[in-house]
């Protein structure tokens, strides 16, 4: 398993709030499938994506807005670290 | 032919053979239950009921109902049965709705059912009864009357095969029930289908689940009857709890099942069925909604020695086509069973959206033509009208509003409601396969979806589950799993967890409940 960093914690939390409520936190894994399970629709993806530019300050374009960089938490956290 | 012309054939071929047992141990021979539907007959002529009339009854599962339905359709009347569990506002409003010139009441229900008739400015004549059981109610409530003033003997009715024979209320779309009328036509031709297909002998013993006020209780009763059978009544209680049905079914021998898969389902999972001597029974028929394969397959291996078969069709034509599921099942299958092909005594027709007739194997709506086919609904001209489509030459056809399409053999599969099709994100979507999906699930053993319009989504997705042990899924378990089955924008938005859905009286899924709590 990845190295869980604070990039992925923040994350893991706001999606675990926001769309997994009453979700068992250790079944949320940074391999975990999200956008092809749909766990994250279009419209949850548009939340996660407010809430990454707000709290690190970065800007994530519309084209990567798809299943190559928001499928896991892993592929989030790179796409957003690589911003940074 | 007539329907109670069946038991008039029935009290003179098998005179002393019991017609109906019920789960009490009491029973009525033919001979019996003629004399005792003659009486009714009588008296309610005496009342005041003429050919045409509907008489109503409200009385639990009981030799005394039986006995109230062939009373009525000796007197040419319409009987007009209500669920008995049913609050008195809805059974108030289907007597006033279809003019019931009498009606046979249990007292415990008969305070609340004058008061609910005198709001409508209803009042027919009363006929009232101590109790249900043995037929020893209605003997009794009909001795009392004969003590006042004794009803003349009449003669039995002997309406046309288009006459109504009885209104069977269904809930309406507009939130009010309405009456599908039935005639003895409707009713005799799958009667006699039904002897075609299952060839009961006076051996049989069929069982009697299905409340009066549903279909499946005519091919209980008359068929029962046309072949001096009998009929096996079990009780509103008895009839949801699988350890007791399993035991029912075992005591009184029953040869012949017919109910809804939803109890079937409940007897595969809690019925302990390998502990009991169910040898007798040789056909298990079911009917009004998908039977999970997982339920099926359990319970075709529980009871491997029946033929099982899946009987579909609306109120409106009773059952209209038939597959008779090929047993053993594979352990591999996981699509529920086709409905299969069109029944002998019907003629069909899939039509696309614009209600012309599809290719071979293109889905559309079912439609159905032929003497089973209801005449419409009671005081509905308009939605009535709307009800049929003329495809081809006439006579005009029943519109199911159920999507099936044709499979390479010539079977029907099932694919859902034409109401239940929705669109989302422009996809177009079939809650049914959703329900297949989650039931696939092995700790799901219930599982509904229902659909509501939502601002951001158009529609949002709700999934009603029971699980195992009452346990809670993880909802990222079940997103995932979902999404090896099904299309992501089919996977639910929402997930509900319930001990049990709720159900309505006939043993389906209330979905009217289930989309109020989304």
């Amino acid at each position: 398993m990845s190295h869980e960093s604070p990039t992925m914690n923040a994350v893991k939390s706001f999606i675990l709030e926001e769309f997994l409520p009453g979700e068992d936190p250790g079944n949320l894994t940074p391999k975990t499938p999200l956008m092809s399970a749909g766990i994250l629709d279009s419209l949850a993806t548009l939340k996660l994506i407010t809430f990454l530019e707000q709290e690190f300050n970065v800007q994530i374009e519309a084209y990567e807005a798809d299943e190559e960089h928001f499928d896991t938490l892993e592929t989030i956290c790179k796409l957003v670290d690589s911003k940074r | 032919m007539i329907l109670h012309q069946y038991l008039d054939d029935a009290a003179r071929r098998w005179p002393d053979k019991a017609a109906v047992q019920e789960a009490g141990g009491s029973s009525i021979t033919f001979r019996e239950l003629g004399s005792l539907s003659d009486r009714l007959r009588d008296r309610l002529i005496e009342l005041g009921v003429r050919p045409g009339d509907r008489v109503g009854f409200w009385i639990r599962k009981s030799i005394d109902g039986v006995a109230a339905i062939f009373g009525a359709l000796k007197a040419g009347a319409a009987y007009v049965p209500v669920d008995p569990g049913a609050p008195a506002a809805r059974n108030g409003y289907i007597f006033a709705n279809c003019a019931v010139a009498a009606i046979v009441v249990e007292s415990r229900f008969q305070e609340t059912l004058l008061a609910e008739l005198a709001q409508h400015s209803a009042y027919p004549k009363v006929l009232v009864i101590g109790g249900n059981g043995g037929g020893v109610h209605l003997r009794a409530a009909l001795d009392e009357e004969d003590r006042r003033a004794k009803a003349p003997p009449a003669k039995t009715a002997t309406p046309q095969p288009d006459d109504l024979a009885y209104i069977l209320y269904t809930s309406g779309s507009t939130g009010r029930p309405k009456g599908v009328m039935l005639t003895h036509r409707n009713a005799v031709s799958f009667v006699e289908w039904c002897s075609e297909t299952f060839a009961p002998t006076p051996e049989d013993r069929f069982s009697s689940h299905a409340p009066f006020h549903f279909d499946l209780s005519i091919l209980d009763i008359y068929s029962a009857v046309k072949h001096g059978g009998t009929l096996c009544l079990i009780g509103e209680e008895a009839g949801k709890n699988p350890h007791e049905l399993a035991q029912l079914i075992a005591e009184m021998e029953i040869t012949v099942w017919y109910s809804a898969p939803s109890i079937l389902s409940l007897l595969a999972q809690h019925g302990r069925l390998e502990s009991r001597n169910h040898a007798a029974l040789r056909l298990v028929l079911f009917a009004g909604e998908v039977f999970p394969i997982t339920h099926l397959k359990s319970l075709a291996k529980q009871w491997p020695h029946p033929r099982y078969f899946n009987l579909y069709g609306p109120t409106e034509t009773n059952v209209c086509t038939w597959y008779e599921v090929p047993t053993p099942i594979p352990e591999s299958r996981s699509e529920p069973m086709p409905i299969g092909k069109i029944c002998s005594h019907l003629e069909g027709v899939v039509v696309d959206a614009e209600g012309k007739a599809t290719g071979r194997g293109a889905e559309g709506e079912l439609c159905i033509r032929g003497p089973g086919v209801t005449q419409g609904y009671w005081n509905l001209p308009e939605q009535s009208r709307d009800s049929f489509i003329t495809v081809g030459a006439a006579p005009a056809y029943y519109r199911t509003g159920d999507i099936v399409a044709e499979e390479p053999g010539g079977d029907l599969r099932y694919l859902g409601r034409r109401d239940r099709m929705i669109k989302k994100r422009g996809f177009r979507v079939e809650l049914g396969e959703i329900e297949s999906c989650l039931y696939r699930h092995a700790d799901i053993h219930e599982a509904a979806v229902v659909a509501l319009p939502d601002e951001v989504l158009g529609m949002k997705v709700h999934a009603h589950v029971a699980c195992k042990d009452g346990k809670k899924l993880s909802l990222i378990a079940l997103k995932t799993f979902c999404s090896r089955h099904i299309p992501v924008y089919m996977i639910p938005d929402v997930f509900t967890f319930h001990a049990a859905l709720p159900k309505t009286s006939t043993d389906k899924v209330d979905y009217q409940t289930l989309k109020a709590r989304s």
